[in-house]
């Protein structure tokens, strides 16, 4: 098994600290893993993204241009990965803030309402662990003990109080998420 | 249970050489290579085993307190990025004329000048041939993940040391900023003054009267005494030629075509190795892990196996340079390389492999079929 994804959004919307709960939880569970973000202009304002692979095997290239699932959180991501998921690959995106919809008939879409969710909920910190629920729901890669201590170990230990929250906002992001269309 | 943890390349190197027993960093911040100073601040170094951790005032600054520190026989280091190691130029001559030990870390991004935070391989040659002046060289690792860039911390001040030269990891942007999975040893013991003294007699610990005074200099006016000094250093970079090359061979063994690669290019040549075989191209990776001294012996073996080889740097073409020295013409050597800080795809570097030998070349029936199912 090896899974390559893509989460890729604005910054400060918690796409790198998502990946890298995924990457330490993924290696808890004993998988190889590797997270490779984008350091450079994107995270002083505008895009940011992350390149996480969950495998069984040695990883080869940490830098991919396709993807089995791309998470997509703002247009410029849209417009910049939507091409770059594999053909039957997932598609999973929080329609907020899009305008032009994913076209491509060849992959399975997704959305999840994340960023309504934390607004009603009135908790904006955990938008990116309803994204992250949502993934978990379509590719149960890791299981949600592993995901705890993937929590414990890349959050600082003064914000341990708030993982009952955060994997609260897992669990409603995998009830959240929404077939869009599976491939033709 | 082993100490396992998810790090990226700067900080694995940073508790790497905690844990080698490093005396000394001295640096100034430069993106991407800013976390390594940032770890060592925030993990305490003073408290933990004593090692000092400075922010100088500029890159000159730090080179020089390097020369400082290794001249009394301490481990010391300094990191930069690409325009910083430009600044320490003279710095590492200097060392390199005097033989003192240091390690050096360059996470090379996109230039020249201030060119780019990306990542990049563009140093090559001022790693490899001297980016000061003189006749010197110095070893340069190579490291490839995360871990290897924990490793090369130990490794580069055991090399240092037992060769009194100054070792350089060149890395990229991206093996810095990527994280991955790292397994950590045992902490190595700082040497005591005691053990300094007795190890490394030429480091400037304090004249006893039953020895002559240690003088640290690259000076000697008198030419017949300085080329003398030459030629020793020379026979020591030969020496290094011969001990220390190391390198790791991807699916070489019934390779047809060869890439050559090294850092982050070569774990895209890796993936591209695996693509390859799914179309039924038999084609392997060499990836040098000593940049100097370099694996040429190998490449001249593999020149007898293969039909072609392709050297992939993100550069406008300069490890492709020792490739073709080392086949010596026996093998086309092409040059595939993405500059300014773009890093190239698995797939797209396996396109211009394709493209440059298997496409012309209609060698086996098996490879013709192999093209028509891409095409």
């Amino acid at each position: 098994m090896t899974e390559e994804i893509i989460i890729a959004g604005f910054g400060g919307q918690g796409v790198l600290s998502m990946g890298k709960i995924l990457a330490y939880s993924g290696m808890m569970q004993n998988k190889e893993v590797s997270w490779f973000p984008s350091y450079g202009p994107e995270m002083r304002g505008g895009t940011a993204n992350v390149t996480v692979i969950i495998s069984d095997e040695r990883i080869s290239s940490p830098i991919l241009n396709k993807f089995d699932t791309a998470i997509i959180l703002n247009q410029q991501s849209m417009d910049k990965f939507e091409d770059s998921v594999k053909p039957g690959g997932v598609l999973i995106y929080d329609p907020n803030g899009i305008v032009r919809h994913p076209v491509r008939k060849d992959i399975n879409v997704y959305t999840i309402d994340a960023a309504d969710e934390a607004a009603r909920l009135g908790l904006s910190k955990v938008f990116n662990m309803l994204v992250l629920g949502a993934f978990l729901k379509l590719k149960p890669l890791i299981e949600p003990e592993y995901m705890r201590k993937g929590l414990e170990k890349s959050l600082p230990m003064r914000h341990h109080n708030l993982i009952p929250e955060n994997e609260k906002a897992i669990e409603r992001g995998k009830q959240l998420v929404k077939l869009e269309h599976l491939m033709n | 249970m082993k100490d396992i943890r998810l790090m990226k390349g700067n900080e694995a190197i940073a508790e790497g050489v905690i844990r080698a027993g490093c005396d000394g960093y001295f640096g100034y911040p430069i993106t991407p290579q800013s976390e390594v100073l940032e770890y060592l601040m925030a993990t305490k170094t003073k408290e933990r085993t004593g090692m000092i951790t400075l922010q100088a005032e500029s890159e000159i600054a730090s080179i020089h307190m390097v020369y400082g520190g290794a001249a009394c026989g301490k481990r010391v280091m300094t990191s930069s990025s690409s325009p910083g190691i430009s600044l320490m130029q003279e710095g590492i001559s200097f060392m390199a004329g005097t033989e003192l030990p240091c390690l050096l870390l360059n996470v090379v991004r996109g230039g020249p000048g201030l060119g780019t935070i990306q990542p990049s391989q563009s140093d090559y040659f001022q790693a490899v041939k001297g980016g000061g002046h003189g006749d010197y060289k110095m070893i340069v690792l190579a490291p490839a993940s995360v871990q290897e860039m924990y490793d090369f911390a130990k490794l580069g001040f055991e090399l240092a040391f037992k060769h009194r030269i100054q070792v350089m990891v060149l890395s990229d942007g991206a093996i810095g900023q990527m994280m991955e999975k790292v397994e950590l040893d045992e902490q190595i013991q700082r040497l005591t003054d005691a053990e300094i003294k007795q190890k490394y007699p030429w480091a400037t610990t304090g004249k006893t009267p039953d020895r002559e005074r240690n003088i640290i200099t690259s000076l000697d006016l008198n030419p017949v005494k300085q080329e003398i000094i030459n030629i020793n250093l020379q026979k020591k970079f030969k020496h290094i030629e011969q001990t220390e090359v190391r390198f790791e061979r991807i699916m070489c063994d019934d390779a047809e075509y060869l890439f050559v690669a090294y850092g982050s290019s070569a774990r895209i040549c890796q993936k591209a190795v695996l693509l390859g075989r799914e179309r039924g191209i038999k084609v392997g990776l060499l990836r040098p892990i000593t940049l100097f001294p370099y694996p040429s012996k190998e490449l001249a073996k593999l020149a007898k196996q293969v039909k072609g080889m392709l050297s992939v740097e993100m550069s406008a073409g300069q490890m492709v340079e020792d490739v073709r020295l080392s086949v010596n013409g026996a093998v086309p050597v092409e040059h595939y390389g993405r500059l300014g800080g773009i890093m190239p795809a698995p797939d797209e570097v396996l396109n211009v492999l394709e493209n440059k030998f298997i496409r012309l070349s209609v060698n086996t029936p098996r490879l013709c079929l192999g093209i028509k199912k891409i095409l």
